[in-house]
This record gives C-alpha cells, structure tokens and sequence, in this order.
C-alpha cells in the first residue's frame, strides 16, 4: 500500500519535471514580456502624445497673437485689441498672496502632525480628514469662501477672498507632502541631535527642516501650479471676467488668466477663441515653469544628501 | 561610583526586555557591554541618557544614579542631562552640514554663542577626536564627504564639543573597515582618561582590547559582570563561557 503511493508520487514528480522543461522552452511566457512592454510603452506614449497635439494646435491657432501688446493691453470689446495684461497681473498676485497664506501655516501643520502628535484616535481621525480634504472638488471650496470671506468675514470679492480660498484648497496638500518630506529625515539625525541635548523644537528647527526644505517647496510649487490653474472656486467668489485696472492692494477685485480665458471661450466670435488659445499658451508657460522648478529642486536636493 | 543601577527592570510595553539589572561603574574606566542580539545591552545603554524616552510605551522600574542622583528624578531636565553624556552610534549619523558646524552644533544649541569659543571647541574636539589633522583644511566641506570612519570620529568630537563626563558608546565600530576600527579602538583607550565610557560590542577582541570591565547580558538578565580580564579568562557562569567561546550567540 504505502510502496504504491510512493510509486505514484514518483510518477506524479516525473510528469511535473518533462511538464516544467516543456513550459521553460514554450516561447509563450517571453511572447507575454514583449507584449506588456510594448502596451506598457504605448500607454506612456499615449498621455504625451495627446499633450504634444494640443500644444502643436494651440501654437498654430494662435502662436501669431502673442507678442508684446497682448501681454501689456487691457481688455477690450475688440478681440484684436484685447490683452491679458489683468489677468497675469492677477494671477501673480493671487499666486504670491496664496503662498504666503498657506506656506506656513502647512508647514506648521505637517510638522505638527508629523513629528508632535501622539498616535491615537483622534489623531487618526484628524490623518484620514486631511487626506478626504485634499479629495473635496474645488467648487466647494469656492461656496465655503464666498460665504465665510467674502461675506461673513467681509472682505467682498477682493484678492484677498481668492488667496484665502485658493490657500484653504491647497492646504491638504502641502500638508501631506511636507509630512512626507519630514519621513525622509532619518531617524538617526533626530537620535543624535536629541542626544546632544537639543530640545525637539530645536531638532526640527536645526535638523530636521533645514534637510526637508527642498521637499517641502517642491510640494509647495505643486500645490500651487494647480492653484493657478482653478478657475471654479475663484468664479464662485466673484471674481470679474473684465477688470479694466491692475489690482493695486489685496482689497482689490480682480481677474486671472483662467477665467480670462473661460471667458473669451464662451464668446461666439472666432477672434476671441485665437485670444483665448493664446492666453492657455502663457498660462501653461507659466505652470511649466513652476514644475520645472520643482523637478529642479527635488533632483539637486536628491545629488546633495545621501543618507 | 560614577553610574550606578540598582534593580532596573524595563518595559517595552508588555515586554520586560530587562530584569532586575544592578551595576556600578567606576570613574574613567570603560565598561563593555556583550551579549546576544536582543539580549536588552543596548537598551540598558540608552538608559544612561535617556534615549527611551523617545519610545512610546516604555517604562523603568528601579533607579539610576549618576554622581548620586537619580536621572529619572521629576526635576531632572533631560536635555539638561543629555548634554552631560556623550553619545556614539552604530552608523556614523553626521548631521547633513559642514564638518565645523558638525562639530559647533552641540554648543549652539547650548546656547553659546561666543565665535571664539566655538572655534576653539571645535578644534579642540576635533584633536581629542584624532581627526584634526585631517580635516582642519576642510571644515566648512560637507561631512558626507568624508569616509565612514572619519565620520565615526567626527561624531565622537561632536559628542565631546559639549563638554560630557561619560561617553556611551552603542556598537560604535560595527560598520567601519578593521582599519577604522582600530583607530576608534585606540580613540577609546585615550579617551578614558578623561571620560567614563561604556561601549556595546558584538566584537568579543574589541571588548577585551578596550574595556576594564565587561558586562555579559543574555534575555535582559545580567548574566556576569567582572574585570574584563577575569571574565574572558576565567568566567564563573557557564552561559559566559559559552558565549565568549562562540559556542552560541
């Protein structure tokens, strides 16, 4: 009985090794590596090559129409006269405005939560919301600025109620990269600093932030690129499709290039879309830049420190 | 006695990683600590300046004395304490700045300010660290760009800029070349005059080279504790023997 079983298994094993030589010769398993790289490649391809053709039409639709007078002429009626001057003006106040809004008070928040917080319940609670905040569509964003800056607070459809709001948007999200930032810092460096008897607050002001800085502006530089890009949330809070003044305080009402641009689409005549493409090709122009720097940064700190 | 434990047990939590431990060290003498992984040496290291307290959930039953007071008094500031004990790592943990700041760190944030001390210190340091002569043209180059035993030294001289009366030590040649090793083997046995040093190893030469006395520590417990000589010659517990013999561990 049990001599029968072993011959079986035997039997069995042998079957396995003449099936495993077969597989290890069938070209199936290398015809299946090519296929996935090949799709693999195509997908990649496949996101810029979309990109590439846009860029190429937008350039040929309206490459002509940039030069110096649209950048410096007001808004007008005439699509011909028409410029952006406003709108990048506003964009860049928006921009520096938010920064300084939201810069510390993430950074603050994520060093909070990173290296203060004790690990329970409610912290966790508090984790998982940020995280579901930085998930909120930006419209919503807008109705909770419009109604607690510019109306509650009152500080009306100023440049200031877009900041605070386009700040409030980004705010989960330079929180959550400067807390990934501070996890690169390894333990080790806060072990040493701690034992030369530094205070935490001292560590994380010597230490640990000075070797997460370049993390944190890269975050930072993300957040906002995309907050040049909102228009839903700054519409809501009323900001103006035509402002004929430069915004000289935060008090200011104000246009981006955005809603410049949402505008000009939305007009039936042909010249006001030309307008329109030229004004998408100096606000992407200006969100490459910015990623741009934010590669930038992250591969220089990435050469400087090897932990 | 400069250090002295009585009756320290340790919790991680539910675990008791050390059991009933009492030991007293004597002034500028070194102490080796050996014994399995995980036989608790390193923890009852960290205890000295109380590095555990980092670790949430931990907790020390017993006492530990140092000059006569009780470190985990009410009234101790701990960062107070930390600066009168060194600290020297397994991995070579430079801050990612320049060699002098390195070195200058402990003192800034001791709250001098005064240039010329600091510079003093740092040199000072530097010398009593044997690493003067190769880095006095390149201090304010990255501490990264040095080798990993000059960067063992670099942190025993910031250890020492603030001024410590003993020197922990947690397996602080493991990672360097035997060539480095050596070099810190040395550093150590300079160091003792000046200095109470205890020093974790896994190296059993190392512990016989450098240490007065040696300590053998096995599942939390204080297996033997007697002069190094005594111990690795003629150990009076079996475990001992077996373990310096290699013949387990």
């Amino acid at each position: 009985m049990i001599n029968e079983k072993s011959q079986k298994s035997i039997r069995r094993q042998k079957a396995l090794s003449e099936r495993l030589q077969k597989i290890s010769k069938s070209k199936f398993y290398l015809i299946q590596d090519e296929v996935f790289k090949y799709f693999g490649l195509f997908c990649t391809i496949l996101g810029i090559a979309v990109l590439i053709v846009f860029l190429f039409n937008l350039f040929v639709t309206a490459g002509s129409r940039i030069d110096w007078g649209f950048l410096t002429n007001l808004p007008s009626r005439r699509a011909a006269k028409a410029g952006i001057y406003t709108a990048w003006v506003g964009t860049l106040w928006i921009l520096v405005l938010t920064t300084i809004i939201a810069l510390p008070i993430g950074i603050a928040a994520g060093v909070y939560l990173e290296e203060y917080n004790k690990k329970n319940r409610f912290s966790s609670l508090l984790e998982v919301n940020i995280a579901n905040l930085a998930g909120v569509p930006s419209i919503v964003y807008g109705l909770l600025g419009l109604e607690l800056f510019a109306r509650f607070i009152g500080t009306g459809e100023s440049l200031l109620t877009g900041a605070l709001t386009l700040a409030l948007l980004i705010l989960p999200v330079i929180i959550v990269s400067t807390r990934e930032a501070l996890k690169t810092v390894p333990y080790t460096i806060r072990e040493a600093s701690y034992a030369l008897g530094a205070t935490k607050w001292q560590t994380i002001w010597n230490q640990v932030l000075p070797a997460s800085l370049s993390g944190i502006f890269t975050g930072m530089i993300l957040a906002l690129s995309r907050a040049v890009g909102e228009t839903a949330p700054l519409i809501v809070i009323g900001a103006l499709a035509f402002v004929p003044f430069v915004p000289t305080s935060v008090f200011d009402s104000f246009t981006v290039l955005p809603i410049q641009i949402f505008n000009w689409v939305s007009r039936p005549q042909k010249e006001f879309s030309v307008n329109a493409a030229a004004a998408i090709i100096v606000l992407l122009s200006i969100t490459f830049m910015m990623n741009g720097i934010a590669v930038y940064l992250r591969h220089r700190w990435q050469k400087k420190i090897k932990w | 006695m400069k250090i002295e434990a009585k009756n320290v047990k340790f919790f991680y939590g539910q675990d008791q990683v050390l059991k009933d431990i009492s030991m007293s060290i004597k002034k500028n003498t070194v102490t080796a600590l050996i014994g399995p992984s995980g036989c608790g040496k390193s923890t009852f290291l960290r205890l000295f300046n109380r590095m555990n307290d980092l670790i949430e959930g931990a907790r020390l039953e017993g006492e530990i004395l140092i000059d006569g007071v009780d470190i985990y008094n009410k009234n101790i500031n701990v960062n107070e304490l930390r600066k009168t004990i060194g600290m020297v790592f397994q991995k070579p943990n430079p801050f990612p700045k320049t060699i002098y700041e390195n070195v200058a760190y402990g003192l800034k944030v001791n709250g001098v300010s005064d240039k010329n001390i600091i510079e003093e210190s740092v040199e000072q340091s530097l010398k009593q660290a044997a690493l003067w002569e190769e880095v006095k043209d390149k201090l304010k180059k990255s501490a990264f760009a040095l080798s990993g035993g000059q960067q063992q030294r670099l942190c025993i001289a910031r250890a020492l800029a603030v001024k410590p009366s003993i020197l922990l030590m947690d397996e602080p040649a493991s990672a360097l070349d035997p060539i480095s090793s050596i070099k810190i083997e040395e550093l150590i046995y300079q160091l003792k005059s000046s200095y109470t040093i205890l020093i974790v190893t896994h190296n059993m030469q190392q512990a016989s080279r450098t240490s007065d006395k040696t300590a053998f520590f096995y599942m939390g417990e204080l297996v033997e504790f007697d002069d190094t000589r005594t111990l690795f010659t003629n150990p009076k517990k079996e475990r001992t023997q077996n373990y310096i013999t290699g013949r387990f561990g």
